[in-house]
This record gives C-alpha cells, sequence and structure tokens, in this order.
C-alpha cells in the first residue's frame, strides 16, 4: 500500500479527508442557523411578550411560526401561515422555542465535535500505521543508525497532536476568518475612517504575531528532538543495563541524564517566556484598539464628523473581532507547529533507497517449489564505514547442491551469507536468481523459498511454539478461528480500517501456511514440530522446560489425572533401577529433608504467592497453634542458632559482596538488623523476648533446609514434632485458611507445583550430585512408554520465552533458531554460524543430523552453511574456502584439502 | 556432615591453607555439598570449566584421554582439590575425573573462589607457592625425562 507522506501536512489532510472535511463544513455553515435564531430570540421575548410590543390590547394576538422565503423570480412563498397566539401563550411558545433551540444547538455541536474528534484519530491511524509500513520497507543499513525508542516514540507521541489538529485543519480558518471578516465589514460600513484604522492594527496583529512566533516553533522543533532523543537514551540504559553494571558506568549514565533533563527544561522555560510574552502583546494589540475608538472615535464625535450611534455600532462589532483573530492566531500557531511536527517526523522515516510495497504485497500463492540457481555477477559487500567484507565475487549456487563455507572469522563467508539472506545489501554487483535480481523479488518467494538463520537469532515477545511456527505465518490465509460472537467486533474492524485506508488483516485467521512446513494441515502440525525439534536436539530442553515450570493445564483434559495415575509407576519403575533413594517422596508422616521447615509445617504450597493479607504463616491461627504445640520455643531457638551462624559468617563482609546472592534466607541489609536482635537477647530465652524479635527469629527458621544450609540444627525429636504439627495444623483450620493452601495429596494435581513435582510427588535429593540426569532418564523412558512425552513437550511449547528470548540459554536460543528454520521447506536453506555457541562435539552432531534430514526431503534443497568448524566440510558436495574477503578454494572436499593448507589447518583446529 | 566438620577437612587442603576457620566456613557455606556414586564423572577432558570440587571423601580417578583410550594420570583422596586448574587459567578441563570409590564433595564455583582469593591475599598467596611447587616438581621431572631420553637418541 503506497500512500504519500511527502508534502505538507495539509495536503495530506486534504488528500485523505476532503469529502469529510467539506462534509462537516457544510454541517457547521447548517448549524449558523439554529445558533443564530437562538441569539435573536432573546431579544424578541423581551420585545414582544414581556415589554407589550404588539400586545397592545389584552385580546391582541401575533402569529407565531410565520414562515415565509422569498425567493428570486418566484416572488414570496409562504411555507407555514403561522398560528395566532395571545401575549402569556406566546411567551411560553418563545420560550420552548428557545428551548428546542438550545437542545438543536447541544446536538449541532455534538455531533460536530464527534465527527471531527473520528476525522482526526481516523487520520492518526492512517500515519501511523504509513509510518510503521514505513520501517518495514527500510533497507537493513537504515537500521544501524536508528534507535528503536526513538523510532517508537515518533510513531507514538510526535503525532498524537496530528490528529487533534485534523478536524479544525480546514473548517476553522473558513470559520473564523469569515467572522473577522464580517466584523470587520461591518465596521467599515459605519465609517471608512475607523475601519482602515481597526483594518491596519489587525494587519500588525497578523503580521508581527506569527513573526514573534517563529522563535517559538524553532523551541518547539527542538524540545521535540531533544524529548526524542531522551527517549533513545532512556531506551539505550535499559537494553544496555548489563553492560552498565558490569563496568560501573551507571554515575555516568546519571549524569548524561541529568543534563539532557537539563536541556529540555531550559528549552521548555524559554518556551512559556516566549509563549506568554507573545500572549501579553497580542492581548495589548487587541485592548489597544477600544483605545483608539474611544480617543480618536469620540474626537470625531465630538467634531461632528461622525455620529454617536454610528460610534456605539463601531464599537459593538468591534466585540466580535478580537475573538475570531485570536483564535485564528492561534489556529495558525497550531498549523505550524503540526506542519513542522510532521515534516519532521516524515524527514526521519524517508530513506532512500526504500523497498517496494509490491515486494511486500500479501500473496496467498504457494510458493514455487524450486528457485532457478543463483548467481552472484560482482557481488560486493561493506559495511558502514566502506570497509570491505567481500571483494567482487562471481559464484553460482545450484539447486539441490550443499555447499560448505569455511575460512577464518569474518573471512568473508558470514557477509557472503547475510547477502544471501538479504540482511545486507550489495554495494556492487548483484544476487541474481534466473533472470530477476534476488532485492527485487517479492518477499512472498525470496522470504519464502530462502530460509536464512543468522548466528543470533532474533525473536518475538511469545511462547515457544509461537516463534517456532513464525516463520510460516506469510498471509492470512486459513478460516477465521474466532467465535462467532466475535465476528461483530471483526466487521467493525473491517469497516474502519477500510475508513481509515489502512489494510485489512485479519490477525485471528490461521496465518500458519502448512504447505510450507510440509504437512497437510493442522493435525499434523504437532508430528512435525517433534521431529523438527529432535534435529535441533532441543527434545531434552523443551522437556525440562516443561516439567520444570507451571502451566494452565485446564485445557490439557485428562493429563494431570494421567500425571497422577503415573506417580505410582514412576515410583516402581525407579525402585526397580535401584533409584527410588534419589527422591524424598511428599509423606504425610515423614519430615521431607529436601523441603523447607516451613513447607515441611504447612505440608502444602500456598495458591497465591503474595496473597494480599499476608502469608498463612501470619495469621492468628498459625501463630497460636505454633505456641500451643510449643514448637514456637523450638523454631525461636532454630531462628537464633541461623542468625548467629548468619551474621558469623557474613557479618564482616561488604553488602555489596557476590557471597550475598548465596544467601537466600536474608538479605544483606538484614545482617545488622538481626546482629541487634542477637544483642537484645544475649541471655534470655523465648518468652523473654518481644513479639517482634521473636516473630523475626521465627520467620527465619521458616527457611531453613539442613542439607542446604548444614548448621546441624534438626534433631530427630523436632522432626517428629514438625510432622505432628501438620495433623494439628488441617484439623482444626478454618476454612478462609483451608482456602488459601493446596496440600500434598497423592490422589490429586497440584496446581501450585510444576509437573516434575507433579510426576515424582517428592523432591530430587539434592544431596547427590547426578540424582538429576539419572531420574531424568527414567523418567523420559516411562513418558515414552505412557505416551505422554509429546504431550508434555507441547505444553513446553507454551513456555514464554520473554523478550529476545532472554529466558533461554544462548545455546537453546541458537537451537530454536534452527529449529524453526527447519520447520520451513525451502529451495535454498542458508546456515551463517547457527550454532556457534556449542561446544564442537555437539555441533558436529547438529550439523549431521540436520544434513541428514535436509537431503531426504523431496526436492532436495540446496544447502550453505557458514561452518564455525571446517572437520565438518566433509558432510558436503563443495567447500568455498574464503579468505579475506574472497573466495580462494572452491571445489569438493577432497579436492580443496588437496590444494589447500589453510584448509587442512582449519580441519584439524 | 555439617559446615563445622567440613572446615576441618578443609584445613587439611594445601591450596586452602592460608585461609583462616572463618573464611573456610564461608566458602563451605557457599559451596553446593554433593554426593557422588562410584563411577559417576565429575567432569571431562575438554569441557569448559567454571567449577571446581574438593573431596571431602572417597577417592577418584584422574583420566586423561590417549591414542589408546583413557589412561589413568593419578589417583586423588581426600581431602584435596580438584579441577582448580580451569577456574583460575579458563582454560578447558585438562582430564577427566571420575569417582573410583562414592565420594562427597563440595563443589566451588568459580567466581566464589576468584573473591575468596581477592579478599584474602593469604589464601591467594597460598595458591601461588602450592602452584609454583608444582611446577617446579614437573619442571625436574621433565628434566629427567629428557635426560633419560638422550641417550637413547644417540
Amino acid at each position: 500500500m503506497e500512500s504519500a507522506l511527502e508534502g505538507s501536512l495539509a495536503g495530506y489532510i486534504w488528500r485523505h479527508t476532503r469529502r469529510q472535511q467539506i462534509w462537516v463544513l457544510c454541517i457547521v455553515l447548517l448549524s449558523m442557523v439554529p445558533y443564530f435564531l437562538a441569539l435573536d430570540l432573546p431579544k424578541r421575548i423581551v420585545n414582544g411578550p414581556l415589554q407589550g410590543h404588539g400586545f397592545d390590547t389584552p385580546e391582541a394576538t401575533q402569529t407565531f411560526l410565520h414562515l415565509s422565503l422569498s425567493l428570486p423570480f418566484l416572488g414570496t412563498v409562504e411555507v407555514f401561515p403561522g398560528i395566532s397566539l395571545g401575549r402569556t401563550p406566546m411567551l411560553f411558545a418563545l420560550s420552548f422555542v428557545f428551548l428546542a433551540l438550545v437542545v438543536i444547538n447541544g446536538l449541532f455541536k455534538y455531533y460536530i465535535n464527534t465527527y471531527k474528534g473520528r476525522l482526526g484519530e481516523r487520520l492518526l491511524r492512517r500515519i501511523r500505521f504509513d509510518l510503521v509500513d514505513r520501517v518495514l520497507r527500510f533497507p537493513p543499513a537504515t537500521f544501524k543508525r536508528i534507535k528503536p525508542a526513538e523510532i517508537a516514540s515518533m510513531v507514538k507521541d510526535e503525532v498524537e497532536p496530528l490528529g487533534g489538529f485534523t478536524g479544525d485543519s480546514f473548517v476553522s480558518p473558513l470559520l473564523l476568518g469569515g467572522q473577522a471578516l464580517t466584523a470587520l465589514g461591518f465596521i467599515f460600513l459605519q465609517s471608512v475612517l475607523i475601519g482602515s484604522i481597526t483594518a491596519a492594527l489587525v494587519l500588525v496583529q497578523a503580521t508581527l504575531i506569527p513573526r514573534l512566533r517563529k522563535r517559538l516553533l524553532i523551541l518547539g522543533r527542538q524540545r521535540q528532538l531533544t524529548a526524542r532523543e531522551f527517549a533513545g537514551r532512556v531506551g539505550e540504559i535499559v537494553e544496555g543495563v548489563g553492560t552498565i553494571h558490569a563496568y560501573d558506568t551507571s554515575n555516568l549514565e546519571r549524569a548524561d541524564i541529568g543534563r539532557r533533563l537539563g536541556i529540555i527544561f531550559r528549552i521548555r522555560y524559554e518556551l512559556y517566556q516566549w509563549k506568554f510574552m507573545v500572549k501579553f502583546i497580542n492581548s495589548f494589540l487587541a485592548q489597544v484598539t477600544p483605545f483608539l475608538f474611544y480617543s480618536l472615535g469620540g474626537y470625531l464625535t465630538l467634531r461632528g464628523q461622525l455620529d454617536l450611534g454610528q460610534l456605539v455600532a463601531v464599537i459593538g462589532a468591534y466585540k466580535d473581532l478580537p475573538g475570531p483573530m485570536k483564535d485564528l492566531i492561534d489556529w495558525d500557531q497550531a498549523r505550524q507547529d503540526v506542519e513542522v511536527k510532521f515534516a519532521q517526523v516524515v524527514g526521519a522515516f524517508t530513506v532512500n533507497p526504500m523497498i517496494r510495497p509490491e515486494v511486500q504485497a500479501v500473496s496467498t500463492a504457494a510458493h514455487p517449489a524450486r528457485l532457478p540457481p543463483l548467481a552472484m555477477t560482482n557481488l560486493t559487500l561493506a559495511d558502514d564505514s566502506g570497509s570491505v567484507l567481500l571483494h567482487p565475487v562471481n559464484l553460482r549456487l545450484n539447486p539441490a547442491e550443499s555447499v560448505a563455507l569455511v575460512g577464518k572469522t569474518a573471512g568473508g563467508g558470514e557477509a557472503f551469507a547475510e547477502a544471501l539472506g538479504r540482511q545486507i545489501w550489495p554495494s556492487a554487483g548483484r544476487i541474481s536468481v534466473g533472470e530477476d535480481n534476488l532485492l527485487d523479488l517479492p518477499e512472498a518467494i525470496s522470504g519464502r523459498a530462502i530460509t536464512y538463520v543468522a548466528p543470533e537469532p532474533f525473536f518475538l515477545f511469545g511462547t515457544i511454539g509461537d516463534n517456532l511456527l513464525y516463520g510460516l505465518k506469510h498471509a492470512p490465509i486459513g478460516a477465521n478461528r474466532s467465535a462467532p460472537a466475535d465476528q461483530v467486533t471483526r466487521h467493525w474492524e473491517r469497516i474502519e480500517a477500510e475508513r481509515a485506508g489502512t489494510p485489512d488483516l485479519d490477525l485471528d485467521c490461521d496465518w500458519t501456511d502448512y504447505a510450507s512446513a510440509g504437512v497437510a494441515g493442522p493435525q499434523d502440525l504437532m508430528a512435525r514440530v517433534i521431529e523438527v525439534i529432535e534435529t535441533a536436539e532441543l527434545t531434552e530442553d523443551l522437556l525440562t522446560i516443561a516439567l520444570r515450570n507451571r502451566y494452565d493445564l485446564s485445557a490439557e483434559g485428562d493429563l494431570t489425572r494421567r500425571v497422577v495415575q503415573m506417580r505410582g509407576t514412576l515410583v516402581a519403575t525407579l525402585e526397580q533401577a535401584g533409584l527410588s533413594g534419589l527422591i524424598i517422596p511428599f509423606d504425610p508422616e515423614a519430615y521431607n529433608e529436601a523441603a523447607t521447615v516451613g513447607e515441611n509445617l504447612l505440608f502444602g504450597h500456598a495458591v497465591d504467592d503474595r496473597p494480599p493479607g499476608g502469608t498463612v504463616r501470619d495469621t492468628a491461627y498459625f501463630r497460636a497453634l505454633i505456641a500451643e504445640t510449643g514448637l514456637q520455643t523450638a523454631l525461636f531457638d532454630m531462628g537464633r542458632e541461623i542468625a548467629a551462624n548468619t551474621v558469623d559468617l557474613f557479618g564482616d563482609l561488604p553488602p555489596d559482596h557476590p557471597f550475598f546472592q548465596r544467601l537466600t534466607f536474608m538479605a544483606a541489609e538484614d545482617i545488622p538488623r538481626y546482629d541487634r536482635i542477637l544483642q537484645r537477647l544475649q541471655g534470655r530465652s523465648a518468652d523473654q523476648a518481644t513479639d517482634e524479635d521473636r516473630s523475626d527469629l521465627i520467620a527465619l527458621s521458616f527457611h531453613y533446609v539442613e542439607p542446604l544450609h548444614r548448621f546441624g540444627l534438626l534433631t530427630e525429636p523436632l522432626r517428629t514434632r514438625i510432622t505432628a504439627f501438620r495433623r494439628r495444623f488441617r484439623e482444626g483450620l478454618p476454612a478462609e485458611i483451608a482456602a488459601e493452601i493446596e496440600f500434598y495429596d497423592p490422589a490429586r494435581y497440584m496446581t501450585t507445583a510444576n509437573l516434575q513435582a507433579n510426576l515424582l510427588f517428592g523432591r530430587i535429593d539434592p544431596r547427590e550430585a547426578t540424582s538429576h540426569e539419572r531420574i531424568y532418564e527414567v523418567l523420559r523412558d516411562l513418558l515414552h512408554r505412557e505416551g505422554l512425552h509429546d504431550r508434555i513437550l507441547a505444553i513446553g511449547l507454551g513456555y514464554h520465552i520473554g523478550t529476545g528470548g532472554k529466558r533461554l540459554t544462548t545455546v537453546q536460543r541458537q537451537k530454536l533458531g534452527l529449529a524453526r528454520a527447519l520447520m520451513r521447506r525451502s529451495s535454498y536453506f542458508v546456515f551463517n554460524r547457527p550454532l556457534s555457541a556449542l561446544d564442537q562435539r555437539h555441533e558436529a552432531q547438529i550439523v549431521q543430523r540436520v544434513m541428514d534430514r535436509l537431503q531426504r526431503e523431496t526436492p532436495r534443497p540446496g544447502i550453505l552453511w557458514v561452518l564455525s568448524n571446517a572437520a565438518q566440510a566433509g558432510l558436503f558436495d563443495r567447500v568455498i574456502l574464503f579468505e579475506r574477503g574472497t573466495p580462494v578454494e572452491d571445489g569438493p572436499p577432497a579436492t580443496v584439502a588437496d590444494k589447500s593448507p589453510l584448509f587442512k589447518e582449519l580441519m584439524s583446529a | 556432615m555439617l559446615l563445622n566438620e567440613e572446615v576441618q577437612i578443609l584445613r587439611q587442603v594445601p591450596l586452602l591453607a592460608g585461609a583462616s576457620p572463618a573464611h573456610l566456613k564461608l566458602l563451605a557455606f557457599t559451596s553446593d555439598r554433593l554426593r557422588y556414586e562410584a563411577g559417576a564423572t565429575l567432569f571431562r577432558q575438554g569441557e569448559a570449566g567454571d567449577v571446581a570440587y574438593i573431596i571431602l571423601s572417597g577417592t577418584a580417578d584422574v583420566l586423561v584421554t590417549s591414542p589408546r583410550g583413557e589412561i589413568r594420570v593419578a589417583q586423588v583422596s581426600a581431602p584435596s582439590l580438584v579441577g582448580e586448574i580451569s577456574i583460575l587459567c579458563d582454560v578447558a578441563r585438562t582430564a577427566t575425573v571420575r569417582a573410583a570409590t562414592p565420594i562427597e564433595v563440595l563443589r566451588v564455583r568459580k567466581e566464589e573462589f576468584l573473591k575468596l582469593m581477592q579478599d584474602f591475599p593469604d589464601v591467594a598467596l597460598q595458591v601461588v607457592r602450592v602452584l609454583a611447587g608444582r611446577l617446579a616438581r614437573t619442571t625436574a621431572e621433565l628434566t629427567e625425562a629428557r635426560a633419560s631420553q638422550l641417550p637413547a637418541q644417540d
């Protein structure tokens, strides 16, 4: 969709809202009729029924609502003869007419304002869309120069006033100008001299004020620029906060922000000064005119050159002049302001050459199964600074051919792959696909038939599943999946998009291109996903992610029931494997060594992690029970020991010492507080402590896990008493607290725990170094046998990976990037060091798997792989060796190995 | 075994002899206490490593991969430190360590070990002393090996 943003804002508005502007102008003119009638009516009420004009006798009547039109050639046409009314009925009749006019005026105003508002909002929607549309069409190099936050701030904030101005852009000047001219004309009619004086003053006002406001505009522009840069800097701080911490530069950032805010303040303050100065001059000029009327007009009247009636009429008419004049000047100010903003924003969004809109046209067509050979002719690549990444290269890549690019880092292979992936544009030469230039090819072909994998794949905010399928979503091809009730909304969306002139693409459609994934439909997709995940060696990661996190499983049918059923089988299997000792089960009668004292006391989980009314342990019921069972003293002593040990261990360390990260139950700031508590309590028992000290220490005891902290504070009798407490606690439990806790129950799925805890119904012993791997091995086998493995993997697909995939490790991100690419069927696959973060053994294994998989596909795709490890080059048909931006060898791996010592060296590295 | 007992063992590790009991207790507290069954691998040669292990009980084999398979080059028993080369020099594991008997270890993270050396120069000095001692021994062994090879070449 092409829409020219170039030119003035007024032009843009006129082009897109011409018809609506004329319509609203007509409505405004029409609204003048009841408006002036309403102004006229009070006079008639006063003169007529109240003062009695025309009602000279009590029986006298007047015609009401007599309506006739004087038309040229036809003479007077009587529309309505009117009705005769007496004085009192006339009063009421006129009053009701007045009321009716008030309502009509109000309705007109309401209609006009909403209409103008809607007009503005639609145009704003259009401008914003056009801007983002341009971002999507910027050439890749542009993104190295711009800051994301600045672009976002322009699209979001800076264009906002443009919408507000749209409704007034044409109607206001016409209307206000008309009013002012009428008033001026009337003054001229009364006296040419006074009219000329008034006109001269208006002229001064109209020329001087805009000149003064020039400075205001400059300041406004500066304000906009500095604010935008400020937004860019804040965005940069957020993105780079890791580096800021690492190099202790937070204060440099503070200084920079302080400086910027200072500059913004100065500009804004100067703006205020000018604004009110202009206002002062403006109102002075407006007030000086009446002074001239009184002095000069009065003088003329005294001299007899002007009669008093005329002077009064002039003063009366002048009353109507400053209002519209001021509004007109204000409008002009607003106009210049938004014009400047518009020009600036459009300037920032104008890049040459922009990707042509046709290249990105929506295409629901199936992509061509096979692209012809790719030919590079004099392909030259350079970076921003102009240094050459790739010297002119002439190469040909054939369909179904597998090519390994090897060389030292930055040898040219990476840049070559990036150019094929359209991540950088050639500085000279071209890449041809048959007859066409790769860059002129619609993205519907180049973006589907060529799959590019970057070394640092980018992920969108969403789940693993969303990101895996991202490469399949080219066009809304499936049926709309929303509920029938939402169809009304959908209809509205379509109409509104049309009115705002933005394309209507249904987001609720199934965008997944199943053919492109090589499957028949949604029912086969999961099998494909599992296969791809396996190829990218992501299965284990995904299973762990599925088991270790909590998901809403309410839509998973019988899964939770099956998980509970599996508990018994799992125990038996682990016993058989001799591993049952590695799990510490949730046994109501036994203390769980791997859980905290607090968890052991409750034998359950809080339903809400941070309940608004405080935790269960803060309730009076719990506290009373702790005191009653005598556990209070035991836990108090325990807390005291923990505090003493911790103060002893950490007391001398500075609060920002990294060791504090290992201290889970206390913050560095708490150390002095506990130190004071310990000193206060020296030689005292639990009963002698204050309530606050006591609960502070007891709270500490809740976090204690013996195998983790190893202070030796749990005796066997104490363990028994804690287990006994559980029963007491549940026996008399008030209903409102019961609702807050989910107890461990061997027969039920725990929604507050993850799948792992639910399957094992216990904790993995933290003391055993290899317990985790061994248990997961058994668990994996069992899940396979039970047919739950893939279902649980599917749950893992619902894991949210955070912004840019930050909740995954670098290795996982690279594997996911690879898997996302393998979901697609393409003519060519371009892998640009996709597994650089992995160790060599692991990388070799995945390269092998991916090659096996892709070469089994029919038709076989062309593969271009920039290897980080040349040892795998033997898997490919052809090897191209790059050295300092030039391909130095090209041929089958064996031949290249014979000829090139560098390749041999790289192979053995 | 509790913190205090761990400290008793740590005091016998030569590399840590420079640390006071309080420092050792802190090191023990910030480390993970783990058990390995016999035959379990602590780490493999060639892997990147960011932890060291202090063997508190039991014996472990130190193995090196050679063209003829794995060769046992040493056996270490409690109390001793293994895997410290990787965290001190940022190199991949130079050998594989596997439990010969069930063993108990403290797993020490790189950052914490380095921080301990930074904070307590006595520890750092002791580390230098022990490593220099090893280097001297290795050099002596190498000289001897060369010397014994010389007549063979003649």
